[in-house]
């Protein structure tokens, strides 16, 4: 391999004079301790390198070593339910409680494997070598590398072995032998190939109502979640890596809190998978690179975690990425691009921020695998805007990539309405392709007898619609209010205040805290759905027929209502159905009562 | 630490806090130097950048003074140490470790880098255990617990020191007679009274001998505050990690820090991001932040309760807003409730403690107080629509509802946030139940209807 000796250096940037071919973007070894670092630049014989770790102590004429290799990670079946720094190196067992530079890759670890090929079988890239089962008892699949192509000419039988012992020998198109493994590598800047890209026209579930009911995200789909400090990006995003319907979630804390990570580690590995029952640990994978750690690894961090959790989709599975914060990554590549003099643009960032930004968002997708199975990364990454200002680029730029958009609001923060998540700032551009999955959920449920049979795959629709209007109008008649007073509104205009504020209690807020609504299933968001709606129904036609705001306002059932989320258990369908007794026999006692009392 | 080459005459530069000089030894990047001029003052310094020819130094105190041909540059080819004891508590320092009370020199058992290494996130305990202040504010609605950092969001003017002394001075586990406590104080660029507030303060209260005291004066150089922190934070690591003690450091004021950082960016010729301060200021403040926590296997715990004044009372500035971003939390003094004569004004509704929820609740402070603290935040935040609403459109324009609200607001601060005694939890709770008494259940969806029922039908 090459080696350059470095002739300038200055924070985690560094010059060095090459004494051998690189090549940009090849991983490096510094010094005694092997820092590892990669080249960003080249300038006639001379390389620059930014380097993942501290550079405390380096100095000219110190060694960088090239790898012959572009920057890149392992892959294999040692990943799953551990945790990892933003090079995917363990951060578990090291021998003091500090991040010490110069960490090293791991020792292989064993697991069992079973062939599922045979000698003389044309293996293809990607295609399935066989299977791996871990300690836990989870099976994986092992794949032949996606750049490798041939003739299998030697396979070991099932049985115990290191996840870097070669399992298999291909014979290449060229002649020559290539040993394939449990565990692979693959540079982290180059999207994992597939055989094509399929439409999604499934959701993925997140258990959350204002997400899944307002503002869905398709298996393959890409979310952002922009919000100030405090507003609840990294609560929401641990609420999704707990109960959302991915089979494997890659979870990225770049250049966030330590404890927050600490937090995740204590709480994962005894919290049940809602679906499987097993420990949610076991399908996670935990990329760090806390505030504190250095930062150039921070910019190195999501790269990994999305080559992760393409491994993942390349199995056949669905993975959720969630990313904290996506910002900290563009802050990141800024101080590197200023260390060594670009030129900035917009806000200090260099110019290739949003195609960058634009790259990335690419890698999420449902896709056919080269193997021939359906997989999909799904990205939920949130963004720390200075201010809370949604109009600075990293969230401009971000804005143009996703569909969907969950913006938090300092507000409902304030006010811990939670998830902050604010309905008109928001928007989802994968509700129009969902429409028909829900539509079914809606249809599947004892139909409402509202409802005429043929519109039963539309009610998720209209319902949605119905909501979203209403909290329009909401904002509309709060600014009238403002202006002439909140009792010179006509009766009407305060009955659709007061059902606003029932869908914003009812159903949008959500308790992470409460261990019945943690977890709103497809099933009873439809439910809660349908009994807003048909109180809001009822309330409009009482007011009609004379019953003032304040005596709908006063029902009992409206607390029921609020309430329902942390009242009514998942599968309590029963209890939909009394609430919606008692929701019919409150309203006809009360036109009763006041025609009685018009009367008297 | 002790020099081990020393070297004059090599200086070729000096531009603000920066020395150019001829690399003529083998040294390091971030290796720690002290300069010493004709005038015979000694400077910190760390070797920022090196190239075959030429290293440049960052001088962390002022530059003044110093010239190229009696510069002696002395290198000590390891990064800046602070030697540490028990003997550190009860003493004061300056802002860069140096004995200032007259005592004798501080003996040294262990000689800790001032920039630590970051934690290993797997070696980090979840911190939970709650810390009851007396102060309502805090207490039940935005608990502390051990281990967090907690900064104070203030402005010039307000009563922030006397807030800060009263937590140091009160802050207990409940039931508990805590006798591993330790205090560490680093005054940034603070005036000499508030510096001896603090110090008579901890007097007055007797936790003066279990105090280490750094003070870097507004009078002080600038650049140094850059290492105040650094040295106050060591000593903490060092009293919590290796000694056992439960470490509440108060960092004052950290947009001194800030503003000190960005002097020194700009003189180095960093690009200027928003406001001026460089763009790493996110990455540099959060070097300092996250060294707080509990360590797995460790009995001590490191809190930090810093105090910043947000330039114009903007929550939205730089320092603020990226302090918030790191910090766990905040506790934001609010202009409006001090003027109305409130103390604590702490401003509930902007304020926030992330690490609450894994503190209080069943088996730690109450089952009820997280319903409780969540109730009081929904009704406040009513109230304070209310109180807006009546501003313009005058109180006759509201619902009755509405002017409910308004008196709940006006209770909440006046019989909750305000307050002249310390008050246990159980007091807050009490009155924090009172006050939701005063509103229709209707309104109180964020309760149970069995504790409706225990607290509100009663
Ligand atoms: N869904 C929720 N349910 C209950 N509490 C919540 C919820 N979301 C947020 N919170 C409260 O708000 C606090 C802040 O949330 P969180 O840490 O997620 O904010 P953040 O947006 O990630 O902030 P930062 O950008 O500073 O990291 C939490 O500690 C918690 O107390
Ligand atoms: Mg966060």
């Amino acid at each position: 391999m090459s080696v350059a000796r470095i002739s300038w250096i200055s924070g985690p940037v560094l010059r060095a004079r090459a004494q051998g071919p690189f090549r940009l973007r090849e991983a490096v070894r510094v010094g005694e301790r092997g820092l590892l670092g990669e080249v960003i630049r080249m300038q006639g014989d001379d390389i620059v390198a930014q380097v993942y770790e501290d550079t405390t102590g380096l100095r000219p004429g110190v060694e960088v070593r090239g790898s012959g290799a572009l920057l890149g990670v392992m892959l294999g079946p040692a990943l799953l339910g551990r945790i990892f720094d933003g090079l995917l190196r363990p951060l578990a067992g090291t021998a003091t409680h500090y991040v010490e530079p110069g960490m090293r890759t791991e020792a292989s670890l064993e697991f069992s494997f079973r062939p599922r090929m045979r000698p003389g079988e044309h293996a293809k890239g990607g295609a399935v070598l066989g299977e791996v089962v871990n300690a836990a008892g989870i099976q994986q699949l092992c794949l032949i590398p996606p750049d490798a192509e041939g003739e299998v000419t030697t396979i070991l039988a099932a049985g115990r072995y290191g996840d870097d012992a070669p399992l298999c020998s291909l014979r290449t198109a060229d002649g020559a032998s290539r040993a394939v493994a449990m565990r692979h590598f693959w540079p982290v800047r180059e999207p994992r190939p597939i055989a094509e890209w399929l439409p999604s026209d499934e959701p993925l579930i997140t258990g959350q109502r204002v997400l899944d009911s307002i503002f869905p995200v398709a298996l393959g789909g890409k979310a952002a979640i922009p919000g100030g400090f405090g507003t609840g990006k990294t609560m929401l995003l641990e609420a999704l890596a707990k109960s959302c319907s991915a089979d494997v979630i890659v979870y990225v804390g770049c250049g966030e809190r330590g404890n927050e990570m600490a937090g995740v580690l204590d709480e994962f590995p005894r919290l049940a998978d809602p679906r499987s029952g097993r420990p949610l640990m076991e399908r996670t994978v935990i990329i760090a690179n806390t505030s504190n750690m250095p930062v150039a690894a921070r910019e190195a961090s999501i790269y990994s975690a999305i080559t992760v959790a393409e491994y993942f989709r390349d199995q056949g599975l669905h993975v959720a990425l969630l990313a904290d914060s996506t910002s900290r990554w563009a802050e990141a590549l800024r101080e590197v691009s200023v260390r060594f003099g670009e030129l900035p643009s917009e806000g200090g960032y260099p110019p290739y921020l949003s195609s960058r930004i634009a790259e990335f968002y690419e890698r999420a997708a449902k896709v056919r695998t080269l193997a021939g199975s359906t997989g999909s990364v799904t990205v939920l990454a949130s963004i720390s805007p200075p201010s809370g200002d949604f109009s600075e680029p990293v969230t401009s730029h971000t804005k143009r990539q996703v569909r969907s958009f969950w913006a938090l609001d300092v507000k409902r923060a304030q006010a811990r309405f939670y998830p902050a998540i604010h309905p008109l700032q928001s928007y989802s551009e994968d509700a129009l392709d969902l429409a028909a999955w829900w539509g079914k959920v809606y249809a599947d449920l004892a139909p409402d007898a509202d409802v005429p049979a043929n519109e039963w795959s539309e009610e998720w629709t209209k319902l949605r619609r119905r909501f979203l209007t209403l909290l329009d109008e909401q904002a509309r008649l709060e600014r009238m209010a403002r202006i002439i007073g909140k009792d010179a509104l006509p009766a009407r205009q305060q009955l659709i205040l007061f059902c606003a504020e029932l869908v914003n209690e009812g159903f949008l807020r959500q308790s992470a805290f409460s261990a019945t609504d943690r977890y709103c299933g497809p099933q009873r968001q439809a439910r809660m759905m349908r009994s807003i709606t048909r109180f809001i129904a009822a309330a409009e036609a009482a007011l009609a027929k004379g019953i003032s705001c304040e005596a709908i306002a006063a029902m009992q059932i409206v607390r029921r209502l609020e309430r329902m989320g942390e009242d009514i258990a998942e599968d309590d369908a029963q209890a939909f159905a009394d609430l919606s007794l008692s929701m019919e026999s409150e309203f006809s006692d009360l036109v009763a009562l006041t025609g009685a009392k018009r009367e008297a | 630490m002790r020099p081990r080459l020393l070297v004059t005459g090599a200086a070729t530069r000096i531009d603000g806090p920066l020395l150019f000089m001829r690399r003529t030894l083998n040294v390091g990047l971030n290796h720690a130097v002290s300069v010493q001029g004709g005038d015979g003052k000694i400077r910190l310094g760390r070797i920022a950048a090196l190239d075959d020819e030429f290293l440049t130094i960052e001088l962390l105190e002022a530059s003044a003074g110093l010239a190229l041909a009696d510069t002696v540059v002395s290198f000590y080819l390891e990064p800046l140490h602070f030697g540490l004891s028990p003997g550190i508590l009860g003493r004061v320092f300056d802002g860069v470790g140096r004995v200032l009370d007259g005592g004798p020199p501080v003996a040294i058992h262990h000689n800790f880098r001032i920039d630590g290494l970051p934690l290993n996130p797997v070696a980090r305990a979840r911190p939970h255990d709650f810390i009851e202040t007396g102060i309502s504010a805090v207490d039940l609605m935005n608990s502390l617990v051990r281990g967090q950092k907690l900064p104070i969001f203030s402005g010039g003017g307000l009563p922030h020191d006397r807030l800060a002394v009263q937590i140091a001075n009160h802050a207990r586990l409940r039931g508990a007679e805590s006798r591993d406590f330790a205090i560490v104080f680093a005054g940034i660029g603070v005036p000499h009274a508030s510096a001896d507030y603090f110090r008579r303060s901890f007097e007055a209260s007797g936790v003066l001998e279990r105090a280490a005291l750094f003070l870097n004066l507004a009078s002080d150089s600038s650049t140094q505050r850059l290492l105040t922190p650094r040295f106050a934070l060591t000593a903490a690591e060092y009293l919590a990690f290796v000694e056992g003690k439960h470490v509440l450091v108060i960092l004052t004021d950290m947009t001194n820090y800030c503003e000190a950082l960005r002097e020194v960016s700009g003189a180095k010729g960093d690009v200027p991001g928003r406001k001026g301060f460089p763009g790493y200021l996110y990455s540099d403040l959060a070097t300092l932040y996250e060294r707080a926590g509990c360590v797995h296997g460790l009995p001590g715990t490191l809190t930090q309760l810093s105090i910043l004044t947000m330039p114009s009372d903007d929550i939205g500035h730089p320092i603020p807003d990226l302090t918030g971003y790191i910090t766990e939390g905040q506790i934001v003094l609010s202009r409006e409730l001090d003027r109305a004569g409130i103390y604590p004004p702490i401003g509930v509704l902007p304020s926030l403690s992330r690490l609450m929820k894994d503190g209080i609740g069943r088996g730690s402070t109450h089952a009820d107080h997280p319903s409780l603290s969540s109730q009081l935040y929904a009704a406040y935040a009513r109230a304070i629509q209310a109180r807006v609403l009546a501003s313009v459109v005058g109180e006759e324009g509201l619902l009755d509802i509405d002017r409910k609200y308004l008196a709940f607001g006006t209770s909440f601060e006046q019989d909750l946030v305000q307050q002249t005694a310390a008050r246990t939890l159980e007091d807050s709770m009490a009155i924090g139940w009172g006050l939701l008494r005063g509103l229709p259940i209707s309104e109180l969806a964020r309760l149970t209807d069995a504790q409706i029922a225990q607290y509100i039908e009663t």
